[in-house]
């Protein structure tokens, strides 16, 4: 009765096979004794410690199937009124503002790889006359901020049936300007407020904020919503992302 | 009694024979929430730390759990698990055995008062651990619905889409960040004063760690309302 519709995917388990294989039962209760030290030693610092990490990323994993069942595919997010838009938007990358390197939209392509039929490059001009879908939406930070954003873009499901991707894949990658990568599962990419974002409240997005392609979706905290996209990937193996190879969550949902 | 005649007796005459202040599970649920507690206040104060609501405040590095933002995230999304799970348990069999409406039920206003009297004449009463006074019943019951409310935002901040409903109850987005925020306060406050009392009077540690006194077992007698000292 409470079953969910279908099976809970099991992509992320078999992407995280080795953490997940790495629980035995050692492990476990080295992490417990861990745990129980800790109680007594506040303020020593444990976490960095290779079986604790293992532990919590299992952890982690873990928390990644859980949300992908709480999911729910045609949900929308709370939308608000172009007056609440914060102009300029956030900056926010892994380095400061003054270091973005501004990408020259003549020359720039978007490169397809992965399990796509079409696979020939797009160009800003051919990406910015595709029809646009405008959301003004909430982004939310892992760090605890927020502010109101108005994005538009081509809807990113419509972009992926444009090019013949297969929608049963696992995972749409990222592949960054700036070295940064990340993915979304496929669910994620298909809803109907994920887009690939080419403005701002109206105007073409600033170099700060992702110039030419950036994605924008309603449902994951603000480090999935890649900038500076060079290429997009379609696949089902799962690579650890620039954040979460660090230690953040991967599936990130809101 | 003594701890021979504990000694004496199997494991399955003393439950037939007598029942404790706190029973078994309640202890195990105790000191399990201690540990989640412990953990998701040390991992909160790093989450909070990164994006601070106040200006003037920062828990010191020495305080927190977590090197890192991810480490902070990684123990509070661990702990949300243990404190959770824990938590329905400890409600669920509070409720279910009529543990909470023998010890924390009914609240007397006037008991209230005389209580309080007590306490800032320093006369507060501790001989009998078995029954609550009117403050104990209150900040028991509080941080409870604390604990719950703490866990709804939490929710409501982990998913503000998913759980949309729920999150536009408490309005922004910095205003489920704010709630969260001061349950954590009230619950730090409440272990603050737990703690204090519990040293003072440290017969209560020994109680929750072996069950302390026998309590009368005809449930009867205990369901009606202890006499005001």
């Amino acid at each position: 009765m409470f079953r969910p519709e279908r099976p809970v995917d099991q992509s992320v388990l078999t992407g995280n096979r080795k953490l997940v294989d790495a629980i035995d039962r050692r492990n476990v209760l080295r992490g417990t004794l861990s745990l129980g030290a800790l109680t007594l030693l506040s303020g020593c610092d444990v976490t960095e410690e290779e079986p604790v990490q293992t532990f919590l990323r299992a952890v982690s994993a873990w928390n990644d199937r859980v949300q992908s069942v709480i999911f729910r595919p045609d949900h929308l997010a709370p939308t608000f009124s172009p007056a609440q838009v914060v102009k300029p938007p956030r900056f926010n990358a892994y380095y400061d503002v003054a270091d973005v390197k501004p990408i020259d939209g003549a020359s720039w392509r978007l490169e397809l790889s992965g399990r796509i039929a079409d696979k020939r490059p797009w160009t800003a001009r051919q990406i910015y006359d595709l029809p646009q879908q405008e959301i003004i939406i909430r982004h939310v930070c892992v760090e605890g901020w927020d502010y109101i954003g108005q994005w538009s873009g081509p809807n990113l499901k419509n972009f992926l049936e444009r090019v013949g991707a297969d929608l049963t894949a696992k995972y749409v990658y990222f592949h960054c300007n700036d070295d940064y990568t990340e993915s979304i599962d496929m669910a994620a990419a298909l809803h109907p407020q994920t887009i690939l974002a080419t403005r701002y409240a109206n105007e073409t997005i600033a170099d700060p904020f992702g110039y030419p392609l950036r994605l924008r979706t309603s449902t994951k905290l603000g480090y999935k919503n890649a900038k500076w996209i060079r290429a997009i990937e379609v696949t089902n193996t799962f690579t650890e992302t620039f954040w979460s190879e660090q230690g953040f969550n991967w599936f990130a949902g809101i | 009694m003594s701890a021979s005649s504990v000694k004496s007796l199997t494991r399955k005459e003393l439950a037939h024979k007598e029942r404790r202040l706190h029973p078994l599970p309640v202890r195990v649920m105790h000191w399990i929430n201690a540990v989640a507690i412990f953990i998701m206040i040390g991992s909160g104060w790093k989450i909070y730390n990164d994006d601070v609501l106040f200006g003037w405040l920062h828990f010191p590095d020495a305080l927190i759990i977590g090197k890192w933002a991810q480490h902070g995230l990684q123990w509070h999304f661990f702990g949300m698990w243990i404190f959770v799970l824990n938590g329905l348990a400890y409600l669920s069999y509070g409720i279910a055995s009529g543990r909470f409406r023998q010890k924390l039920l009914p609240i007397s206003l006037r008991e209230l008062f005389a209580t309080i009297g007590d306490a800032l004449r320093f006369h507060l009463a501790h001989d009998d651990l078995t029954h609550y006074n009117a403050v104990q019943k209150i900040l028991y019951l509080g941080v409870m619905l604390i604990g719950i409310l703490i866990v709804i935002s939490g929710l409501a901040l982990w998913k503000p889409v998913q759980f949309s409903d729920l999150a536009s109850l408490f309005g922004t987005f910095q205003t489920i960040r704010l709630v969260h925020f001061l349950c954590m306060t009230a619950i730090v406050g409440f272990l603050a004063v737990h703690i204090a009392l519990a040293l003072l009077v440290p017969q209560t540690i020994l109680a929750m760690l072996t069950g302390g006194p026998v309590v009368k077992s005809d449930a009867a007698a205990d369901a009606k309302p202890t006499p005001a000292r």
